[in-house]
């Protein structure tokens, strides 16, 4: 075999390969792609979108067909009557018209000027064309009719056939109107800045916090002692549980009425009076003359992620710490050096990595949270990050543009994160 | 620091927690409005303390027995012949019963606490070595309560009566004359009146299918990444991760809209197809390594015996990484069952609610505390079987693949 012929054979093989992966990622590629960045794209869209939840139901044009008069005999008089009207109170709907099947039996004696009558295949049909209509536009239109044949014509039968409908209606989610409004109403309120500080506080502590108590647990499991494995699994439950079943138990066990922190707090004499922990937003501390406003539910919420969050970092400090081999320890202890020594200058440069990377997953995943704060508090009592602020706008006040701004707001900030996580996270980490 | 004083604040700290933590839990489970006071509980942990510093270094069994009857008669005596409920709430056996766990469970952790150590003075190594021991102690101990209590609360409240939860919040104990079905009430009248088995269903088909979905196309998708050559590959391994940082609540508006606008938002469909989405990066992430990890010689050998590479898949890289397929399925599996977010945008019909949907709507006012209780006792538990079930797997499968938020 020549080299050419070869080399080609490989470049066949190489090829058929490629297109092989491309075949079995595409599926994974094209659901992902569905789901996760086109709305990511969309979202953008409809931040600039003078957008509500009203207006996810297009406009449509409605018809109420009625019949006047009596029909009975022939020779009676009656009329049709077609009501109509632009369901949107926002949006116009173009080229407008109703067609209608109308059985045999009866003559027509008057018909609106838009209407038309037309026969096909031996059917009556009525055709209307209405044209434009304004948003809210409605109208009326009226046949006046002749009886010939009572058994062919009556109100049930007229009613029987339903009227169709064409017009084109302007999608707003597809139309090309577009505002600023949205960030501008998201920016100028009062309340972003405490928003966004919240949301800050909360990624800050919540994370520091659940790391610190991670690193802690992972320092008393590694010691060996009966019971060990039942109590690190125990340890994972917080973490594993549905944060449903999670926040609402916090939520009863902190309740001010029915709780028993409450109870077991009046009981000790701690308290005065029962304390709403997830529904106060501060309280005034003096320490020394000093007062500070000590905030109540935020820190209900934080210590929450901190609970719930803590078992990640442990189990992941855990098994890095696990993997520290045992004889740099001893080659510590033949120096003299001791505990606290040990654990600063070899276990911590060990787990370094590790740390450095969960801080910034879990900053990035904290800063996401919306269930937790929702689920706990409903953003309330100063707790509302922005996360639950896209909630509050997009869905209680039901302006989805205003939501997706928000999102978009949370978007800019965890780009920045993920660029600094990129820049700085350890090569070695896993 | 000598040894003396860190025996006698060892005995200090560890027996007025004990006293403290067991009367919580008498309080908890009896019933019994019992005093929190501590002070005759920190005296006699002092006293106990000197004493275990003084008599060392063995841990011999009468050493061991006359530590435990110290304490017993110090807590006896400083509380005037009441350690626990000075009111008599409780009866006899119950009164004996806190007292000897006390003395026992302050006597042993004093032991284990000072261990070795000398009654004089310490050297930095030792002074070190006991610090670390008495922080051990209190963190295993705090970390225990604060993990255990808030499941406790739950299971418990849920087998109480509204009346009895609003006359004494701190009555957590079972009336076993209620009788089984008394007891259990919220739990029958959630499946009776509140409809849990529809829920329940749901929920199981929502995440059976998204694992199924999340495995169909993960693995042939993780397999490629893995090992095949392609331009893209070094970018698409590491990219694959970062989906998994965009949030759900960008997501949840456009994904509304869209599915609000095609008529199939209400539906267990919607969250079959968007659940996989937000799954399957994770598990090809978690596969590829696997995968990576098998040798390439068998798929050499494979396709030198006419196997197509389809058939390279199921044939022998999937039974081959039967574990990791096994953790990924578990790890879908509780991700699906847990979700909250877009069960609660998407799903207004009662009839499709899931487990996380259906308990939502049972924190209201008028649902009584223990229905909710008892909801999430429901939600909670299969999760919690299969993951202690599986736990080995689950937590390697974690670790070495990666992490979820």
């Amino acid at each position: 075999m020549s080299r050419t012929s070869r080399s080609e054979f490989q470049g066949v093989l190489a090829r058929r390969e490629k297109r092989l992966a491309y075949l079995l990622l595409l599926p994974t590629f094209m659901l992902v792609l569905a789901i996760v960045l086109l709305p990511l794209v969309a979202n953008f869209w409809i931040s600039f979108k003078p957008v509500t939840l009203g207006d996810l139901r297009p406009p449509s044009l409605i018809i109420k067909e009625a019949a006047r008069g009596t029909i009975a005999a022939p020779g009676d008089a009656f009329k049709i009557e077609y009501r109509f009207r632009n369901s949107s109170m926002k949006y116009p709907l173009a080229e407008a018209s109703v067609r209608d099947t109308l059985p045999d039996g009866f003559t027509i004696t008057a018909l609106d000027p838009a209407c038309d009558i037309i026969s096909e295949a031996g059917a009556r049909s009525i055709i209307c064309t209405l044209g434009d209509l304004d948003a809210k536009a409605r109208g009326k239109l009226v046949i006046e009719a002749v009886l010939r044949d009572p058994l062919k014509v009556s109100k049930d039968i007229l009613k029987a056939s339903k009227p169709e409908t064409v017009f084109t209606a302007q999608n707003v989610m597809t139309s090309f109107d577009f505002t600023i409004e949205n960030f501008e109403k998201v920016f100028s309120a009062a309340e972003f800045w405490n928003v966004l500080k919240t949301s800050i506080y909360y990624t800050v502590f919540g994370t520091a916090g659940a790391l610190l108590f991670g690193l802690f647990a992972a320092q008393i499991m590694q010691k060996t002692f009966p019971g060990r494995s039942v109590i690190r699994g125990l340890l994972l439950f917080p973490y594993v549980a549905p944060v449903i079943a999670v926040a609402f138990s916090w939520v009863v066990l902190f309740d001010p009425f029915s709780g028993v922190v409450n109870a077991m707090l009046l009981q000790a004499g701690v308290a005065e009076g029962p304390i709403n922990f997830f529904g106060q937003r501060k309280v005034d501390i003096s320490v020394f003359g000093l007062t500070i406003e000590f905030p109540v539910a935020l820190s209900m919420v934080i210590l929450f992620e901190v609970w719930r969050y803590f078992p990640l970092s442990f189990l992941f400090i855990l098994a890095r710490m696990q993997s520290i081999p045992a004889d740099i320890y001893e080659a510590a202890e033949m120096d003299g050096a001791t505990p606290f020594q040990q654990f600063w200058f070899l276990s911590l440069p060990f787990i370094a990595g590790i740390l450095a990377v969960l801080f910034l997953l879990r900053f990035i995943w904290t800063f996401n949270k919306f269930d937790d704060i929702f689920l706990l508090t409903g953003g309330n009592a100063g707790t509302r990050t922005l996360t639950v602020n896209v909630y509050e706008q997009a869905f209680a006040i039901s302006n989805l543009g205003a939501g997706a701004a928000v999102a978009v707001v949370i978007f800019v900030f965890l780009l920045i994160f993920s660029i600094i996580f990129i820049r700085f996270s350890p090569k070695d980490a896993g | 620091m000598t040894g003396m004083f860190a025996s006698a604040l060892t005995g200090f700290v560890w027996v007025a927690l004990w006293h403290l933590v067991l009367t919580m839990t008498a309080i908890l489970t009896m019933g019994a409005a019992l005093p929190l006071a501590l002070g005759p509980a920190a005296l006699a942990g002092l006293v106990a303390g000197v004493f275990a510093g003084f008599q060392r270094p063995a841990s011999s069994r009468n050493r061991r027995i006359a530590g435990i009857a110290l304490i017993a008669c110090l807590l006896f005596g400083f509380s005037l012949g009441a350690p626990f409920d000075p009111a008599g709430l409780l009866d006899v056996w119950q009164r004996v019963l806190l007292l000897v766990l006390a003395s026992a469970a302050g006597w042993l952790s004093i032991e284990k606490t000072v261990g070795p150590a000398t009654a004089g003075y310490m050297a930095r190594y030792a002074a070190e070595e006991f610090y670390l021991r008495l922080l051990w102690g209190l963190g295993l101990m705090m970390f225990v309560l604060i993990v255990a209590v808030p499941f406790y609360v739950m299971v418990m409240t849920s087998l109480k009566s509204q009346q009895s939860l609003l006359i004494n919040p701190l009555d957590l104990s079972i009336d076993y004359s209620l009788g089984v079905t008394r007891l259990l009430r919220s739990y029958i009248e959630l499946f009776t009146d509140y409809g849990f088995m529809t829920l329940l269903i749901n929920s199981a088909v929502v995440s059976v299918a998204t694992v199924i979905i999340t495995l169909l196309f993960s693995v042939p998708g993780a397999y490629a990444v893995a090992k095949l050559r392609f331009p893209g590959r070094q970018w698409l391994s590491g990219s694959v991760l970062l989906i998994y940082l965009i949030p759900a609540i960008i997501l949840v508006i456009p994904l509304y809209a869209v599915f609000s606008q095609l008529g199939m938002r209400n539906s267990l469909f919607a969250l079959c197809i968007v659940y996989p989405a937000t799954t399957i990066p994770v598990a090809v992430y978690m596969l590829r390594g696997y995968f990576a990890g098998l040798p390439s010689d068998l798929d050499d050998a494979g396709l030198m015996d006419g196997l197509s590479r389809l058939q390279i898949i199921t044939r022998i890289a999937m039974p081959l990484s039967m574990p990791a397929i096994a953790s990924v399925a578990l790890y879908v599996f509780m991700i699906a069952w847990n979700e909250f977010l877009f069960a609660f945008m998407f799903l207004d019909d009662v009839k499709l609610f899931t487990l996380s949907r259906g308990i939502v709507s049972l924190n209201s006012s008028e649902v009584p505390r223990q229905h909710l209780m008892a909801g999430a006792v429901i939600a909670t538990a299969p999760v919690l079987f299969l993951f202690l079930w599986f736990e080995r797997f689950l937590v390697s499968g974690l670790t070495a693949g990666s992490v979820k938020g």
